[in-house]
Formats: structure tokens, C-alpha cells, sequence
């Protein structure tokens, strides 16, 4: 398996940029871009600590399917810079029920990851690897799956265009972690509720690599949006990876020690 | 009337993202494997059985009971396997039988339970908690529960864990007719100990640990019966064999990792006090890992690790094969969706040259099986080497392994709630549990 962490998606959806509310001044497209990003990193305050259990569906050009089943824990990290820290525990396959990752997300350096191996109740600090890596054998990154912090692109804001029956902001987003597997990102944001609705991964050589669909949005305690389906397709193998979550918990009551290296081994 | 049952059902579907403490989840699965060893050679000492093929069957289920929101966990994890050629092979075990509660900066664990501790990959030498299941494999990495009582405190400063542990299990050996039971046939029955009260004398341990940074450090120190034991030659009812002596000790040890990207750098050291002379055990290595190698998804482990032994060899101490050997290893992760991986591995007398030789593949089938294939090779076993007595049990092991799991959700779901097909445990394609529940 692959030796990732998943945090908590709702990262993903900091992906949207937005339409500055109202602009004091004419904003540059790079501003405009980063002010975009920066609403809806605030719009997500205040979720406290949530729980999800989510199913990974991968299916290979064939239309073979396998699927995996896991649960994530998050508690919030109120301070700007800190990053994220998630307890990932594998439901199924089963043989590797009760196999989890901690992660602790730092910004712009390598993360500090523990994974926890039920067969010999061991606990392994492993190497905090390129990001760039598949999660799992899925079409996900492991950076696509770390909370989406500002501070990790440099933006540029493209035009507004209808996307199905919203309309969207378009906005260009550029890795600034050196070892990135994309040159750059295309991000379509709807402008009622500045929720990302589709993501174009470009990869090395600046090709369309992944486009990202979200998918089936509900809101939580009247204020949270969340999407229930992630939907990944690599447009040069024609391989896809489905992401499908169950309803969030939110304010389960974890504490920090929930995310302690101590505490892995009893995660399931 | 609405009354408080009713209230708690409509206010559970009416917000269904509020955490609402379940009374209690019960969780059932098992694994059952068939497991077939084929011997290279002809055995070397009289007696042993001559068979090639030697088919042994396992059982181990898992029934997990969870209550408080999780803060509270009963666990029991039998074991059992039946062997066809090695009778002390067939043998039945508790690995854990526990609770475990999760408190405010603290966990608990009363009873059967697994500890590991450590950094190393050949040797773990600070791992001193459990007993080896030695008829199990010849890693040292299969282990037979330890009753305990366990307390964990966990702060800013680091994590403090004391053991309580009542209970000594002796060392499993293969029988006398079986393979890999090396020279001389052991006499496990015949168990003598320093401690007068044997194997009810109580042990303790105690624990620290703290990660800084990019370093994970652990230093421990136990007090009790060594799970080592010394095997003497005694004259026995047919001949020589080995009777094992389990000294009472002192250990102190260390375990260090420092982490830098792709570079992993450990250490493992002990002091152990009781065997004759005080001597020092240490084991050090460097993981490195290639990730994506080639443009594909798999990912290559490199391991290079030296495994020094100070001890006496003048009987005084359990004998060991790893005073001044050398391991190095590979491991290639495919990163594909049944999780395929290949582990190549030899640890090397840097004295005599004799070689313990690894080679191990994995992969799943389908959703609910598992195949593995394990070698285990012995090659230019010099004849005064401790592994000189198993130089002719070169295996290679079969394993199939069906994955079960019956889930059957919370005791408190009312009787319309409960899904039949997963009460039933029919249904190995079934959707995850109830959604908007707190599950630890």
C-alpha cells in the first residue's frame, strides 16, 4: 500500500476561488485570484473537529473495479500556517482492516506521517514522500488530498463562464512545493456558494492530465457545504477513481490526543 | 405520546450530523488460512519427519465490542492452528483479550494484549513485552498474548506507559519429529526458571516516549523473567536434548528513528543484566526509499542494517545467531489496487558467512482473499553457527487466507434499523456501516 495519508477532503474543497465581494480597487488577475481563494478558506472556519467514513472506488480502463473503505478523522487547526493533522483507518479490503495512517500536514515542507501495521501492532514513522505519489493505487495524489492551504499556490484569475446551470469563476492555480506533479491547475468555482464544481490537473509537461468532478453537495449545520462524490478521471489512461463519503460527523468531541502518535494503535 | 425513545430516534434523522454516543458497536470478522510448507531437503537428525509437503490450516477471528463513543473497547482475538506433521505446531492461543479505555490523557489496558516496540527491521531487540510464538515462523515476529495491566500517560513531555505484568508464557518449540526444531530435540515441558515462583512470578516495564521533530525516541526498562530462554544439554529419557532456562533480568533499551525525506536512520540498543556478565546488544540501520520507480506507480525500500551481540558464549547466556551479522533487504511496493509486494532480505554472519535468506511475495484476489508466498533459505551454514541445526529446513510457504467480516452495528439500533443481510454475515460486498454515527 501506498505509504500516504489522507486528510480530512474538505481540504479539496478550498480548491474554489471566488469572485472578490467588491473590490476597492481593479485587482490584478493574481490578486483577484488569491482573494477568491482566501473566502473560501474562511468560509470553512468554525467546522470544529468532523469524522468521515468514505468509500474509494477505483476502476481501471477495463472497467475492473476494486473498492476500498475508509474512515478519516480531522480535528480544526485554528492557526494560520499550521496546517492539518488526520487519523485515516482502513475498513476494507480486509486485509488491511485496521491499518492507519497519522498525518501531520505541514505547509510547504515534507509532512510527518506514522502508519500504524495490525498484523505486528506496530507503529512506523515512514518517510514523508514526494507528494506527487498515488494514494493508495487511486487516481488521487497525496497532494491532492491535503488540505488545500492558501499559501500553497500562486493564483491567477481567468474569466467567469456558465458551468451547467450555475455560473463560474475559472481560475489558474500554480503548485509552489517544488516537487509537485502538476504545472498547474484550472479551477471552476460556481459563484452562488463558492463551492469548486471541477479541477484540470496539468501535469509536468503542461498536458491535461486528471480532471475532477464534485459532486452531489449538501450543507451541514445550515453553513458547511459538502461534497458527497469526488470524481477523478486520468484523461491519458483511462482510469478513475470515485471518492464517495458518507454524511460527515462534525464535533464528534476528538481531542488532540486522538492525533497523537500513541493513540494510532487504537484507531480502529 | 412521543416519548424519550421516539424523541432520540426523531432528533438522531432530523440532524444527522450530530455526534450521538451509539450504546455500543460490536464488530466480528476472522481470518482462515491454509498454509502449505515444502522442505527442500531431506531432514538432518534422526527422528524428524521426512515429509516435503506439510499442510497446516489457521483460524483467527476478532470480535471487538465498543461502547462510550469508544472510549471503552473489549477485545478477544483467539488463535488457533492445526499442523498435520508438528503436533506443537498445533496449538490453540488467546493474542489478545483486553479492555482498553481511552481516557483524558490517559489509556488503559487490562489484559491479554500485543506490545511492540521498536525501530529496527531484522532484529527486534528492545521488543521485550511478548513471547516469541516460535513454532510459528523463525522471524520472531509471531508473538503469544501476555496478560498485562497497561497505563499510558500522554503530555507535552512525552508519553509514560507502565506495565504490570502477571503471567509468564514459555517460548513454543517445534516437536521433537518436527522440522526446524534443530540438533536436539527440546524438552518445553521441562522449563526450569530463577524465579522461585516460575512462571507466576509478576514482571514489570516501563516506558517513555516522545517524537522531536524529525526524531522518534523510546527508552524502556524491564524487570522480570527473560522471554530468552537458555537451552542446556540435559540427558533426557532417549537421549540428549535441550531443557530450557528462563533467567530473571534486567533490560534497558532504546529505540531511536530520524526521519529526512526518503531517508529513515535507526537504532536499537540494549543492556541486559542476568545472564552471567552485563552485556550490550545493538542493532543499526538506514531505510531508503525510491518512490515511483521508473515512471510507475511502485515504490522500492532499500535496508541496510548491522546487528552486533555482546553476550557471553559461554553458556551463560541464551545463545544467539546475530553476534556480528550484517542484513541487508529490499522492498518493492507496486502501489496497484491488490497491494502486491515483494520483500527480499538476507542477514549474514560477518564471521562465518552463514546466510538466513528471505523472500517473500504478497498480493490479494478479489475483495476477500490473500495469497502469500514466503522462502526461507539457510545457505553456507557454517557447522559451529547457532542456525547449524535447522541448515537443512530450507521451506517455502503457501498461504491462502479468506478475509470474514460480520458487522452488526449498534446493540441500541431499533429491530427496523438493523439490516438482516448483515446480522446474516452473507453479504461480503456490503455497504459501510450506519452514516452519522461517532465510530472510533
Amino acid at each position: 500500500m501506498g505509504h500516504l495519508t489522507l486528510t480530512l477532503p474538505v481540504g479539496l474543497l478550498a480548491l474554489s476561488l471566488l469572485a472578490a465581494p467588491a473590490p476597492a480597487h481593479a485587482e490584478t488577475p493574481e490578486e483577484k485570484g488569491r482573494a477568491i481563494a482566501m473566502e473560501t478558506d474562511k468560509r470553512d472556519h468554525g467546522w470544529g473537529d468532523s469524522d468521515v467514513r468514505l468509500t474509494m472506488t477505483l476502476k481501471n480502463a477495463h472497467g475492473d473495479t476494486s473498492v476500498r473503505d475508509l474512515q478519516i478523522r480531522s480535528p480544526e487547526m485554528n492557526e494560520p500556517g499550521l496546517g492539518d493533522r488526520s487519523v485515516t483507518v482502513f475498513f476494507k479490503p480486509r486485509d488491511i482492516e485496521g491499518t492507519a495512517f497519522l498525518s501531520h500536514t505541514k505547509i510547504l515542507d515534507s509532512d510527518d506521517q506514522w502508519i500504524f501495521l495490525p498484523v505486528l501492532n506496530r507503529v512506523k514513522r515512514i518517510s514523508s514522500r514526494n507528494k506527487s505519489v498515488p494514494f493508495v493505487g487511486s487516481e488521487f495524489a497525496y497532494e491532492d488530498l491535503v488540505s488545500q492551504e492558501v499559501e500553497r499556490y500562486t493564483y491567477k484569475w481567468l474569466r467567469d463562464e456558465p458551468c451547467g446551470e450555475l455560473t463560474c469563476h475559472v481560475t489558474e492555480r500554480y503548485p509552489v512545493y517544488e516537487h509537485s506533479g502538476y504545472t498547474k491547475q484550472v479551477v471552476w468555482t460556481d459563484t452562488t456558494d463558492y463551492q469548486p464544481r471541477k479541477v484540470e490537473f496539468h501535469d509536468r509537461k503542461g498536458a491535461l492530465l486528471k480532471t475532477l468532478l464534485f459532486k452531489d453537495y449538501r450543507q451541514y449545520l445550515g453553513q458547511y457545504w459538502r461534497s458527497h462524490t469526488f470524481d477523478m478521471v486520468n484523461a491519458q489512461t483511462g482510469k478513475s477513481t470515485v471518492l464517495t463519503f458518507s454524511d460527515y460527523v462534525f464535533m464528534v468531541g476528538l481531542s488532540e490526543q486522538d492525533f497523537r502518535k500513541n493513540r494510532l494503535k487504537r484507531a480502529r | 405520546m412521543v416519548g424519550m425513545g421516539d424523541g432520540l430516534i426523531l432528533f438522531g434523522a432530523a440532524v444527522p450530523a450530530v455526534a450521538e454516543k451509539p450504546a455500543g458497536e460490536w464488530d466480528l470478522s476472522a481470518e482462515v488460512g491454509l498454509e502449505a510448507r515444502v522442505f527442500a531437503n531431506k531432514p538432518d537428525h534422526p527422528g524428524q519427519s521426512g515429509n516435503t509437503f506439510s499442510p497446516s490450516l489457521f483460524i483467527a477471528p476478532e470480535i471487538i465490542y465498543e461502547w462510550n463513543g469508544g472510549d471503552d473497547r473489549a477485545t478477544l482475538k483467539p488463535f488457533l492452528r492445526l499442523d498435520r506433521d508438528d503436533d506443537n505446531r498445533s496449538h490453540f492461543d488467546i493474542r489478545e483479550a483486553n479492555w482498553l479505555h481511552l481516557g483524558d490523557g490517559h489509556d488503559l489496558v487490562v489484559g491479554i494484549d500485543k506490545v511492540f516496540w521498536g525501530v529496527a527491521e531484522s532484529r527486534h531487540l528492545v521488543d521485550v513485552i511478548n513471547q516469541d510464538d516460535r513454532v510459528e515462523d523463525l522471524d520472531g515476529e509471531d508473538k503469544l498474548g501476555q496478560p498485562m495491566i497497561q497505563m499510558a500517560v500522554s503530555r507535552d513531555w512525552g508519553t509514560l506507559t507502565g506495565f504490570v505484568l502477571p503471567g509468564f508464557r514459555e517460548r513454543s518449540f517445534p516437536s521433537d519429529d518436527a522440522r526446524l526444531r534443530g540438533a536436539l530435540p527440546i524438552a518445553g515441558d521441562d522449563a526450569t526458571y530463577d524465579a522461585g515462583r516460575e512462571d507466576r512470578a509478576i514482571d514489570i516495564g516501563v516506558r517513555y516516549t516522545q517524537v522531536f521533530g524529525d526524531v522518534d525516541f523510546g527508552i524502556s526498562h524491564f524487570h522480570g523473567t527473560s522471554r530468552e530462554p537458555r537451552l542446556s544439554v540435559v540427558a533426557g529419557a532417549t537421549g540428549p536434548e535441550l531443557r530450557p532456562h528462563y533467567d530473571r533480568i534486567d533490560q534497558t533499551g532504546v529505540d531511536v528513528q530520524y526521519t529526512a525525506d526518503a531517508w529513515l536512520w535507526k537504532l536499537e540498543a540494549i543492556g541486559r543484566g542476568g545472564h552471567g556478565s552485563y552485556f550490550g546488544a545493538a542493532v543499526a540501520g538506514v531505510e531508503y526509499t525510491l518512490y515511483q520507480i521508473r515512471e510507475s506507480d511502485a515504490d522500492l525500500g532499500l535496508l541496510a542494517e548491522y546487528l552486533y551481540d555482546g553476550r557471553d558464549e559461554n553458556g551463560d547466556a541464551p545463545l544467539t545467531a546475530f553476534e556480528n551479522n550484517v542484513f541487508v533487504g529490499a522492498r518493492l511496493t507496486l502501489n496497484d489496487p491488490e497491494d502486491t509486494t515483494l520483500l527480499a532480505g538476507a542477514i549474514i554472519d560477518v564471521g562465518d558467512r552463514s546466510t538466513l535468506a528471505t523472500l517473500e511475495a504478497s498480493r490479494r484476489i478479489g475483495a476477500d482473499w490473500k495469497v502469500e508466498i514466503e522462502a526461507r533459505a539457510l545457505i553456507d551454514i557454517a557447522p559451529s553457527d547457532v542456525l547449524s541445526g535447522v541448515r537443512k529446513d530450507d521451506f517455502v510457504t503457501f498461504r491462502l487466507t479468506r478475509f470474514f467480516e460480520c458487522s452488526r452495528g449498534t446493540s441500541s439500533d431499533p429491530p427496523e434499523a438493523r439490516n438482516p443481510r448483515v446480522d446474516a454475515c452473507r453479504d461480503s460486498h456490503r455497504r459501510p456501516s450506519s452514516s452519522g454515527r461517532y465510530v472510533r
